[in-house]
């Protein structure tokens, strides 16, 4: 099954087709195909198979901290790395919502790999870019799986700033060499390649560095999740190659930020789905005074709760994911939005799973506090919940108008 | 998922019923029996009953185009029926002719409808009621209280859950009924609320008579019939416009453009919280209407009830806090009597502060939201039940 799909890219090209006709119809949104469907059932069967949580726990103490073959195998026999890259560019020909539907699953079994820095970030990075030979080559090596990225742009909760910005670039004949330092790169430790952003002279540019050449440092920071590790980059004179010019870069840099924070709100419901599902089937089967402990009311309605900011995180990730689809929305807006919500959800979720779960759920051995440290890291990675909080504020109160201001004062009676 | 030909379809008869019935210009019950008789009532429902067969979904695409065209929306018109008696009707009455009967004149709001389930005895345990029904040849003879029945004194038809058999347990014995509200023996007060007004009733029924063809559904299974009602009231209070920003954050955004003296930071981070929350619960209405394009409202539903009733208290309460001194005046408690009719039950935004407070115990309070969520949704156990099995006769009450 697996195969058959990354064997058909007819049939996906014609989801997008459906995709593409219903977009003209306002119910297109939250409407799953059934080969999205199928492709969720293929991305289940395989972290059924390969993401166990033995694996898992092998794996975020290993170095690298994934299993290269398995993610060798997740591009290029699942096909499940670049859904929504053009054929012309090596990839599925699919749309976000595919992606996205993969990322859930993935997120759900904890997968470990560099699925943030090189699927949420490099790819729709270079997607976004103009075609060139080097970013065309890097494009179909990471979508098939066989090398992996790391994206070393330093973000404002997920917007672009380029004041934050602290390598600069300088020409050499046709080539560039990079120096300067970014912190807190995800997926750096182990990566091939690194996505950088530099201040040239004409402006910010995104450059590739080969993350094994000359002049790159790299230095492992431990995070309390250790599924998802992260480096401090250094670059001394890096040979550098140009994907993107500063006419472009800010565009390519900003795109996929919020690809990745609607990808990364995604993982968040993905995740909290699966803590959610683990607190219910415990509360079922726990008995604690001759009853399972999910008859009592206490348990019940903060079980209630959890799935209520469940099902209402997954309604603003997948919005977010549309809105980047078909441009239905403001995607800044509609990432902030997923953000905020999901970066909420999924923490409050993990941490009463763990409350659910009573003392089971403190120790090591039980799974939950690999899930609530990803929560953790999640909801501060390309800006903390606060932060978009705060951008949806200006976006939706600092231009609220008082066209019909309610007239309040009463009381006039007296 | 809706077929393309079928919403062209609903989008004809949409286009032809707005040209030839303007609704700027015919009365609002022309024009909604226009469309009752186009079958855009209910898109879902069968041809002849103000329906054409077709899936849900294409409900949307009729009420874009009627409301569009500045048709009324009719659940506002007569919530009861639109919300919860006709879908009851169309599924448990007993002859196509009562369904004819009743439907119709409930599409054009000539017919408002009202729904006796709640009793002083019987609010979260509804299936716990008392009030009796006893068959007397071609009649049943109906004899109890009802209360918190909101729109009983305007009210043609009213939805009456009762009891038919005592001697078994609660959920066993009930039928379920619709009672003529101008009938011999039914009587209507005003039940004067906190804030002063009286949306609701009371009614007593003293020897009201109904006959047995306005029966919904068999002798006995009044229970499964009224969830039908249920599911149907909650997701109607739950489902909320599609406009982003529209509902009741509308009002408090609003408010805060209009009181830029009152902005604090700490008051910017509530009211944006509230927005994020009622603009998730928009989404998730959104994509529950969606994957409800087949089938009926499922619990589900219950999520849109239980966070649009808190939703709305919170939002109520940060105007309250926006306006601080402003916000306790009043404008007084008017009599209940005389000005039900004409009067705006909104009110000012102190009254509908107020008036929040019955939004988590009407239709199922929140504590029962959450219980159904738990049970039905996530498949939780049951808590323990004092009166499992007991005929409801030997139920203690008090």
């Amino acid at each position: 099954m697996a195969e058959k799909l990354a064997d058909q890219p007819d049939k996906v090209a014609k989801t997008a087709d459906v995709a593409e006709t219903l977009a003209n119809e306002p119910r297109a949104e939250f409407m799953f195909t059934d080969e999205q469907q199928q492709l969720l059932s293929a991305v289940r069967r395989f972290a059924a198979e390969n993401v166990d949580e033995t694996t898992v726990r092998r794996l975020m103490e290993s170095d690298p901290p994934f299993d290269p073959k398995a993610w060798h195998r997740l591009g290029s026999e699942l096909g499940v790395l670049g859904l929504s890259v053009s054929e012309a560019d090596g990839g599925v020909g699919g749309t976000l919502v595919d992606q996205a539907v993969a990322v859930e699953e993935l997120g759900a079994a904890l997968a470990c790999g560099p699925i943030f820095g090189t699927v949420y970030l490099a790819i729709p990075a270079l997607v976004a870019a103009s075609a060139g030979p080097a970013r065309d080559e890097l494009l179909a090596e990471l979508v098939e799986g066989r090398r992996t990225a790391a994206f070393a742009v330093p973000d404002r909760a997920g917007a672009v700033d380029a004041s934050l910005i602290e390598v600069t670039a300088t020409p050499s004949g046709d080539d560039w060499t990079l120096t300067g330092t970014v912190r807190g790169v995800v997926d750096a430790g182990a990566a091939d390649d690194l996505l950088v952003a530099a201040i040239g002279p004409d402006g910010v540019s995104l450059f590739a560095v080969d993350a094994a050449g000359a002049g790159v440092e790299r230095t492992t920071q431990l995070t309390v999740d250790q599924t998802r590790p992260q480096a401090v980059v250094t670059l001394s004179a890096a040979p550098a190659r140009l994907l993107a010019g500063s006419d472009e870069a800010e565009r390519v840099i900003g795109h996929a930020f919020q690809v990745a924070s609607a990808l990364l709100a995604v993982e968040q419901v993905g995740a909290a789905q699966h803590m959610l599902d683990v607190a219910v089937q415990y509360a079922k089967e726990r008995l604690q005074f001759g009853r399972p402990i999910g008859s009592f009311q206490a348990v019940k309605h903060r079980l209630a709760d959890m799935m209520v900011d469940l099902e209402h995180a997954r309604s603003t990730a997948y919005h977010a994911v549309w809105a980047l689809t078909d441009g239905s929305d403001d995607p800044a807006l509609a990432a902030s939005i997923a953000q905020a919500t999901c970066s909420a959800a999924f923490s409050r979720i993990a941490a009463d799973a763990i409350q659910t779960l009573g003392g089971i759920g403190f120790t090591w051995e039980h799974q939950a506090h690999l899930y609530f440290k990803r929560a953790i890291v999640d909801a501060a990675l390309l800006g903390s919940a606060e932060d978009h909080r705060s951008r949806v504020a200006e976006l939706v109160l600092d231009t609220a108008s008082a066209e019909k201001p309610p007239r309040v004062a009463d009381g006039t009676r007296g | 998922m809706s077929n393309v030909a079928d919403s062209d379809r609903v989008a004809d008869l949409a286009r032809v019923v707005v040209a030839d019935h303007d609704p700027r210009s015919v009365p609002v019950t022309e024009f909604l029996g226009a469309c009752y008789d186009a079958g855009l009532s209910w898109v879902h429902f069968p041809e002849g009953l103000g329906g054409l067969g077709l899936s849900r979904g294409n409900q949307a695409v009729a009420d874009r185009i009627l409301q569009g065209a500045g048709g009324p929306v009719p659940l506002g018109l007569n919530p009861m029926g639109y919300g919860m008696a006709a879908p009851t009707i169309r599924e448990h009455a007993l002859s196509d002719e009562v369904k004819k009967a009743w439907l119709r004149p409930l599409a054009t709001t000539e017919d408002i409808w009202c729904q006796l389930f709640s009793e002083p005895g019987a609010g979260s345990d509804l299936a716990g009621l008392a009030t009796s029904a006893v068959r007397d040849g071609d009649d049943w003879v109906i004899n109890g209280q009802k209360v918190w029945t909101s729109l009983a004194h305007r009210a043609r038809w009213g939805l009456l859950l009762a009891r038919t058999n005592p001697d078994v347990p609660k959920h066993k014995g009930l039928t379920y009924f619709v009672v003529d509200m101008h009938s011999p023996g039914v009587e209507t007060r005003p039940l004067r609320q906190l804030t002063g007004q009286a949306e609701f009733n009371e009614v007593y029924f003293t020897d009201a008579r109904i006959p047995d063809a306005h029966r919904l559904g068999e002798v006995g299974n009044g229970w499964g019939v009224a969830m039908t009602t249920l599911m149907n009231e909650r997701s109607a209070l739950g489902g909320s416009g599609s406009r982003r920003g529209a509902g009741t954050i509308s009002e408090a955004v609003s408010l805060w453009a209009a009181r830029p003296e009152r902005q604090t930071p700490v008051l910017r981070d509530r009211l944006t919280q509230l927005w994020l929350r009622s603009e998730a619960q928009r989404l998730t209405s959104e994509r529950s209407r969606v994957s409800a394009t087949v089938g009926g409202p499922g619990p589900e539903g219950s999520i849109g009830k239980l966070v649009g009733a808190e939703l709305n208290q919170q939002i109520y309460q940060f105007c309250m806090d926006l306006l601080g001194p402003e916000g306790i005046l009043y404008h007084g408690y008017s009599k209940p009597e005389g000005d039900r009719e004409d009067s705006d039950w909104r009110g000012p935004i102190q009254q509908r502060h107020l008036r929040s407070r019955a939004n988590t115990i009407e239709g199922g309070t929140s504590d029962v939201m959450r219980n159904i969520l738990g049970e039905r949704v996530l498949g939780l156990p049951g808590d323990l039940r004092a009166d499992a099995g007991m005929p409801w006769k030997e139920i203690p009450r008090g």
